[in-house]
């Protein structure tokens, strides 16, 4: 008995039950699909992948100038820099990137079930348009299109890349995060729509004290998915030169002679770090998404 | 509902003249005429699919309706300038799946919309909830979820949560269709309770034990039309029409 509510439903032709037909679509990897695969590792993988980067060195037997005992303390030595400073960043413009991203695509995943049919069409177009695209893309036309400074109030300002890099991210975040929101709000029956409304709520209301609270913990394990990802993607920046975890580790290389006995050492330490972040993220998403799918 | 509609109660407080309503192509409701007075109980049968549900939506204008005029004390439904919300305050609407918000409390559910809608204080508002509450049987449930309660609490809530509103009229859609035969009772007590109370209420339904004891008149719909109507005294064993003979043959 599904009745039109624009933005929300599409008209329903017969409340009679019918097969569903074939939605090619519907074999589509799940988008949390990552997270749930990152948390089904068992927790003792990084230490594993921390012995392999440092056992290279002996069984690559071409490259083997050093022992895997050196190639430790060397990185030791450089632990604090590429940690204190570049990881440190890595995590700051992911923070950034996923708050303006979070904020663009909340609205933007609103004007998708807007009333007014335009609006709706030009959100969902933005959403897919920056959804599809390649991330590093995105990055590289926000880098050329945006100016190095601006004048405020004859005031000049600089803008850095960094920052450019931060936006450039919070594009496709902010894709995705539409589309979590508006999935969410359209995964509320209909009857709940009508039921508020019958009880006089305007839609507006209707939006925020009766749909939005329903779906909000619905939409909590994709976004952290989402920033999960994001995290991951960070080292886009390091081609815009941003001074991020794996630009510090190529600094690092270079001031050590690019030594290439200690490459495979070096990167799989910034593997690891990325790991280490990403995993409780992981676990802690899909424990959240089991338990939200028990209780509403 | 506006004060110059010139309505006064001695009137009909709804009105439908010839109503006909499309889903596209198909013709649901195809020249519905019929008047409820103030106080009146109206019960509304026949085959599923006849359009009964879209008959009583489009009373509160959850439909919008092609042709034909519909009045709610005096003001008409079928009116672009039409505020909606202000025609939702006078008529209640209690649905067959009850449709509470699953992410508040019984309580809550009663007091949102007088709160939110109406505007009005929070402390008075809970007061009526609870004296609703109890009313419709429920005392000792305020602060259940409706995931706690069975289908027929449920209900009982749905009902209680209308009423808060403090409408003039009352739409039921099937509410029963959905409970254990159990439950039914408990639901048709809560209803009737307030027929006796004066409340002007249509009613779609299946009970027909029901709609003989508290109906003051019975329509019975099919295919988008009233093909037999009358007090229940003269309707259950004086029906003309074959269809309507036939129907009640079967459910009877
Ligand atoms: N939103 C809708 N869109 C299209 N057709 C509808 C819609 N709602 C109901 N119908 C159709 O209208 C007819 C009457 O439905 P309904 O009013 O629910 O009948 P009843 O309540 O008497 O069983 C049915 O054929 C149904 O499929
Ligand atoms: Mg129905």
């Amino acid at each position: 008995m599904a009745r039109d509510i624009p933005g929300i439903a599409a008209p329903a032709r017969t409340d009679l039950p019918v097969l569903k037909p074939f939605r090619p679509g519907s074999f589509a990897p799940d988008s949390m699909a990552w997270s749930r695969w990152l948390a089904g590792l068992p927790p003792w993988t990084p230490l594993a992948l921390l012995a392999v980067a440092f056992a290279w060195p002996t069984v690559a037997v071409a490259q083997t100038d050093m022992s895997a005992g050196e190639a430790w303390g060397i990185l030791v030595r450089w632990i604090p820099f590429i940690v204190g400073s570049g990881f440190v960043f890595t995590v700051l413009i992911s923070i950034l990137s996923m708050l303006i991203g979070t904020l663009l695509g909340a609205m933007l995943g609103l004007a998708q079930i807007s009333k007014n049919g335009l609006v709706r069409r030009f959100a969902w177009s933005v959403t897919q348009l920056f959804r599809n695209s390649p991330w590093l893309v995105i990055l590289y036309i926000v880098l050329l299109a945006l100016p190095f400074e601006v004048v405020i109030f004859g005031a000049v300002l600089a803008i850095p890349d960094w920052v450019k890099a931060v936006f450039g991210l919070s594009l496709p975040i902010m894709a995705n995060i539409s589309e979590i929101v508006r999935g969410a709000v359209q995964s509320v029956p209909t009857a709940q729509w009508e039921a508020s409304e019958s009880l006089a709520f305007s839609r507006r209301q209707t939006l925020w004290q009766i749909i939005l609270p329903q779906c909000f913990k619905r939409m909590i394990p994709p976004w952290m998915n989402w920033y999960a990802i994001l995290t991951m993607a960070t080292p886009l920046c390091s081609l815009l030169g941003v001074e991020e975890t794996i630009t510090l580790t190529r600094q690092a290389l270079e001031a050590e002679n690019n030594r290439p006995a200690l490459l495979v050492p070096f990167y799989g330490f910034a593997l690891i770090l990325f790991f280490a972040y990403c995993y409780p993220i992981a676990r802690w998403t899909i424990s959240l998404e089991r338990k939200f799918a028990v209780k509403l | 509902m506006t004060p110059n509609s010139g309505w006064t109660p001695d009137q009909p407080i709804i009105s439908l003249r010839n109503v006909h309503k499309s889903f596209g192509e198909l013709e649901v409701l195809k020249g519905v005429t019929f008047d409820v007075m103030k106080g009146e109980v109206v019960c509304i049968i026949g085959p599923s699919g006849s359009g009964k549900s879209t008959l009583i939506r489009c009373i509160n204008a959850l439909n919008d309706i092609q042709e034909g005029s519909i009045q709610v004390e005096g003001q008409e439904v079928h009116d672009a300038h039409l505020d909606k919300l202000e025609l939702r305050k006078k008529v209640g609407m209690v649905f067959q799946q009850y449709n509470l918000f699953p992410h508040k409390t019984a309580l809550q559910n009663i007091m949102m919309a007088p709160v939110k809608v109406l505007k009005e204080p929070k402390e008075e508002v809970e007061k009526r909830a609870r004296a609703l509450m109890a009313k419709v049987r429920l005392q000792g449930k305020e602060d259940a979820y409706p995931g706690e309660l069975s289908g027929g609490q449920q209900q009982r809530v749905a009902i209680a949560r209308s009423l808060a509103m403090r409408p003039d009229v009352m739409l039921f859609d099937e509410v029963t269709a959905a409970l254990d035969p159990e439950t039914v009772k408990e639901v048709l007590v809560t209803i009737k309770d307030l027929a006796a109370e004066g409340m002007t209420c249509i009613l779609v339904t299946h009970e027909m034990g029901f709609a003989r004891e508290v109906a003051d008149h019975i329509y019975f719909t099919d295919r988008g039309v009233i093909v037999e109507h009358g007090p229940p005294a003269t309707f259950f064993t004086e029906a003309s029409d074959p269809r309507t003979k036939e129907f009640l043959s079967q459910i009877l």
